[in-house]
């Protein structure tokens, strides 16, 4: 194992997973006695501390500080030494300050959001050992901690989901996502086998190190009758595990589902954090997957499927929360592309931008359904400007953050991307990849304000009896929304100014050892020589901003103002309209394929081979009547007299003695 | 020459002891059969250099554990003949038993189980040595865990035995102290116009 | 000189009376308790007389040991006897068969 390098304080960075996990731990096995009061406070002070502390780290490692270290061994058999350690370096700095922010202000907003539910303080408890679970991953040094964390995060995201767990809608998206998770999570494993196999460690930096050896050495895998690069399987099998995690084609179908569990929650974890648990997991694998051609194609063509795909679905939904889920989805697609691309400072960038403006629009769309009566249908809203100033104020923000206009915060990550998947010459792929994410950014322009709009603006169809009842949220709500309506302004500019995103030498600088880039991939390099050259064009320079003009436009004409365009466009192209719908028949192909076929098996293994089999054949057959009949003597030798068990024990001492006698 | 008389002394006695204890009709008798058993096993003990151990079995047993079966015996009130009858009916079985037993155990004694002819007899008497000193160093060190287990079990055997033979009384007169300090005026105090 | 296996003679005939005192007064718990006592004299005398002929303490300790948990073991079984005989009215063996399930 690796020596400790730190020029951190060991202490702080313990206490930041240490302080959420103490409070999880306080509020779910005391919350009943610490009554609400107590319960959120010493949560939410217990995570806006791991923010201050992250922050701090944060300021340390933009000077340059770093940690490296195990702190203890958490099991060894044989030759696999699984070590608990940390390693921080700024992509896990960045990564920190991101997941303790939000969570923060996550947690605040809970005070108001779930304020009179009876599982007051289980949420609590849930969403700080979820802020753990999350910290361990982005923090662990090894790929065993990753995998730690990456399914805890998955626990409790299924904990949440399924958080009203009186809904039977609530248990079977619960479930769902349990479920879709142990596809990729299979794959993950895998590949962390294959790590192991191929590496003979699991620690990051020893892996990392040995990576352009063990290509050279030109390993090569026999699946299916077929050949691989085993550094491709290795990147292929972890790729599996980031599409299921965050909610990539063809297993997205649990994140929109996810949206049964409390908002709060879907901000945080189903936008925020736990999503990008996939684009980290790239990004921080970056040494092994530049390595793998077949690697990065595949994570394009998936990314850019996703991004364009999800933004169509989209478009028709009338859920407000399915609505910014699929746009999730679609945003995901986009940091895939990016890390596809060998941008893994913009993919990490966009997670950042994203994770404030994502969560901020989850957070105001909960308030606004806070406000209605946990009414989630847009059709059902509109107006709502007049009675909730500040949540609209603030989803304005967060919606053209979104749709990628200046100087908003995705603007600065989402141009980039674009770019770059402009100038990186990767054949058909980067190509087809280039124009669904052109057509991503119309798209998601007018999904939103098209969700803005009816939300807000559009004819008033909030029914009489929830009328009386409309306010704009108490304090604890809109003051977490204007802590991240400044994350939405300000992160994307801040990232590009001042971290210099954009500058091809910020992997050497700022990513410093924890991204690497082949010079021949990187595609910020080739933008900065093409933009010397001025060869980019008005086109390539500003075509998506034009596209998200166009976007909000489209919007604008359509629900701005109750019109009948919509129906009319529904009308000309029903079919296509249908097939939005019903999002692209994914659900109903999934109940064909795996579920029906499932259900049949158990189906046939329970009537045939359980209940005919088993229960009548062997055990009415055979086990019990010997059984009972074996039981019916053995009975007897329990006399209850004690002086015959007395004699047992002498006649045991007297064989014990022969025994020995005899080996002697 | 001397230490093999005591030590032939001893042992006859310690087994007309044993005998006396399973085979007498009155089980006072049985006792005092056992204390004079002890006393020659404190004997051997003494001859064997284990004079802490022989004292602790006078003091502990003689003097405390003994004293105990005969405090019991007088105080539940048994039919003593009945208690004898059928004291033969086992004896073909157990008898057997015992016997074969008691021959294995001298067949193994005697030979290459324990090696009992490699050890060689050591000197006895006038060793420069303190039992008692040696036996604490080692049980205070390597031992501390076990002596402090031995402690919490006797404590729990104190316990145990408390609870397993205590009863309230019905006559007996007890304070219930907290009823006495909780009480309230209005529990005690009536006010009566005259 | 008095050898080792002179000892283990003299226990082992204690115990062989022991377990013979087991299986006569079967009536008796008494004398029941006092029989399980000779068979753990025997016991600690093989002790002893291993520890000193092999000069290791650590054969004594255990007697220690042995005398500490048959201390116990008395007092908990002869509080069992009161208990019981409050009860019954006897410390026959036979009466006590309410284990029988």
């Amino acid at each position: 194992m690796g020596e400790t390098i730190t020029t951190l304080n060991t202490l702080e960075l313990l206490a930041i997973p240490a302080l959420p996990l103490i409070a999880a731990l306080a509020a779910g096995l005391f919350g009943w006695a610490l009554k609400d009061t107590l319960t959120h406070w010493i949560t939410c002070v217990a995570v806006v501390a791991a923010a201050a502390l992250s922050i701090d780290v944060f300021l340390q490692v933009l000077d340059g500080a770093s940690f490296y270290g195990n702190f203890w061994t958490w099991m060894i058999s044989d030759k696999f030494i699984v070590p608990v350690g940390m390693m921080i370096d700024p992509l896990t700095a960045i990564m920190m300050v991101t997941v303790t922010v939000v969570s923060a202000c996550v947690h605040i907003y809970t005070i108001g959001y779930m304020h009179g539910d009876p599982g007051y303080s289980r949420f609590f408890s849930y969403i700080s050992a979820f802020t753990f679970s999350m910290l361990v991953l982005v923090m662990g040094n090894n790929f065993f901690t990753l995998f730690f964390g990456w399914e805890a995060v998955g626990l409790f995201s299924y904990l949440l989901i399924g958080f009203w767990f009186k809904r039977e809608s609530a248990n079977s998206a619960a479930l769902k996502a349990f479920i879709v998770n142990r596809v990729g999570d299979l794959g993950f494993a895998v590949g962390i086998l294959a790590v192991w196999y191929y590496f003979g460690t699991i620690d990051y930096r020893e892996v990392f190190a040995a990576v352009s050896s063990m290509v050279a050495e030109g390993h090569v895998l026999h699946f299916l009758g077929g050949e691989m690069d085993a550094i491709t399987f290795i990147c292929l099998a972890l790729f599996v595990g980031a599409m299921g995690k965050s909610g990539q084609v063809p297993l997205h179908v649990w994140l929109p589902d996810s949206m049964e569990g409390p908002t709060p929650i879907s901000a945080l974890i189903h936008a925020a954090t736990m999503v990008t648990a996939g684009v980290f997991m790239v990004a921080r694998l970056s040494p092994m997957f530049e390595f793998s051609e077949t690697a990065l194609a595949a994570v394009i063509i998936v990314g850019a499927t996703t991004a364009f795909m999800c933004a169509t679905i989209g478009l028709v939904q009338n859920d407000i929360k399915r609505v910014i889920a699929y746009s999730t989805c679609s945003q995901l697609g986009y940091m895939f592309v990016a890390c596809g691309v060998s941008a893994y400072s913009v993919g990490i960038f966009h997670l950042m931008t994203h994770a404030y403006f994502k969560s901020l629009l989850f957070l105001a769309a909960g308030s606004v359904i806070h406000a209605v009566l946990a009414q989630q249908d847009i059709r059902k809203m509109g107006q709502l400007r007049k009675y909730m100033p500040i949540t609209y104020i603030t989803m304005f923000i967060a919606a053209l953050a979104l749709s990628g206009v200046p100087p908003f915060a995705g603007f600065w990550s989402k141009d980039l991307i674009i770019e770059a998947t402009m100038v990186r010459d990767m054949g058909w792929v980067s190509e087809v990849a280039y124009y669904a994410l052109l057509s991503g950014v119309f798209m998601t322009a007018f999904y939103t304000f098209r969700m803005f709009f009816l939300t807000f603006h559009n004819s008033d169809r909030v029914p009489a009896e929830t009328k009386a009842h409309l306010h704009e949220s108490p304090k604890v709500i809109t003051v977490p929304l204007m802590i991240l309506a400044i994350g939405a302004l300000g992160s994307g500019a801040w990232g590009y100014y001042s971290l210099n995103i954009s500058n091809p030498e910020v992997i050497d600088g700022f990513f410093a050892n924890s991204l690497f880039v082949m010079d021949a991939h990187n595609p910020l390099m080739r933008l900065e020589e093409l933009e010397h050259a001025g060869e980019i064009g008005f086109f390539g320079e500003y075509m998506p901003l034009i596209l998200a003009f166009m976007g909000i436009g489209l919007a604008w004409l359509m629900y701005f103002k109750e019109s009948t365009m919509p129906a009319t466009l529904a009308a000309t192209f029903p079919a296509l309209h249908k097939f939005l719908l019903n999002k692209w028949y994914w659900d109903e192909l999934y109940e064909k394929i795996f579920i029906r076929p499932a259900q049949c098996l158990g189906m046939i293994l329970w009537q045939k081979g359980d209940l005919a089999m088993i229960d009548k054949g062997m055990i009415h057959g055979g086990i019990i009547d010997s059984v009972q009949a074996g039981a019916a003597r053995l009975r007897r030798m329990q006399t209850g007299m004690v002086y015959h068990y007395a004699y047992g024990m002498v006649i045991g001492v007297f064989g014990l003695l022969t025994w020995l006698l005899l080996k002697a | 020459m001397l230490e093999a008389g005591f030590f032939y002394l001893f042992a006859a006695m310690v087994i007309v002891g044993g005998m006396g204890v399973v085979l007498a009709r009155n089980t006072m008798h049985s006792v005092m059969f056992l204390i004079f058993c002890f006393f020659n096993a404190a004997g051997l003990f003494f001859l064997l250099d284990a004079e802490f151990l022989g004292i602790i079995l006078i003091l502990i047993y003689v003097g405390a554990v003994m004293v105990l079966f005969m405090f019991v015996i007088m105080m539940l009130e048994v039919n003593q003949a009945k208690l004898k009858e059928g004291f033969l009916q086992y004896l073909p079985i157990g008898g057997m038993i015992a016997l074969i037993l008691l021959i294995e155990f001298i067949a193994a004694s005697g030979s290459g189980v324990f090696h009992t002819d490699a050890i060689a007899a050591v000197g006895h008497f006038g060793k420069d040595v303190n039992n008692t000193v040696e036996i604490g160093k080692v049980l205070y060190t390597q031992y501390l865990l076990g002596f402090e287990i031995a402690a919490i079990i006797l404590l729990v055997a104190l316990v145990g035995s408390i609870v397993l033979t205590l009863r309230t009384r019905k006559d007996a007169k007890y304070q219930n102290i907290s009823k006495q300090v909780n009480v309230r005026k209005e529990d005690r105090l009536r006010k009566v116009r005259m | 000189m008095i050898g080792l296996s002179d000892y283990l003679i003299v226990a082992a005939c204690l115990f062989s009376l022991g377990v013979i005192g087991l299986f006569l007064n079967r009536k008796n718990v008494i004398t029941i308790l006092m029989c399980i006592e000779l068979i753990l004299l025997a016991v600690n005398i093989n002790f002893v007389a291993f520890s000193h002929y092999l000069q290791d303490i650590n054969g004594q300790i255990f007697v220690f040991f042995v005398l500490t948990v048959a201390a116990s073991e008395v007092a908990v079984g002869l509080a069992i006897l009161v208990a019981f005989y409050r009860t019954r009215r006897s410390i026959d063996v036979e009466d006590i068969n309410t284990l029988q399930g």
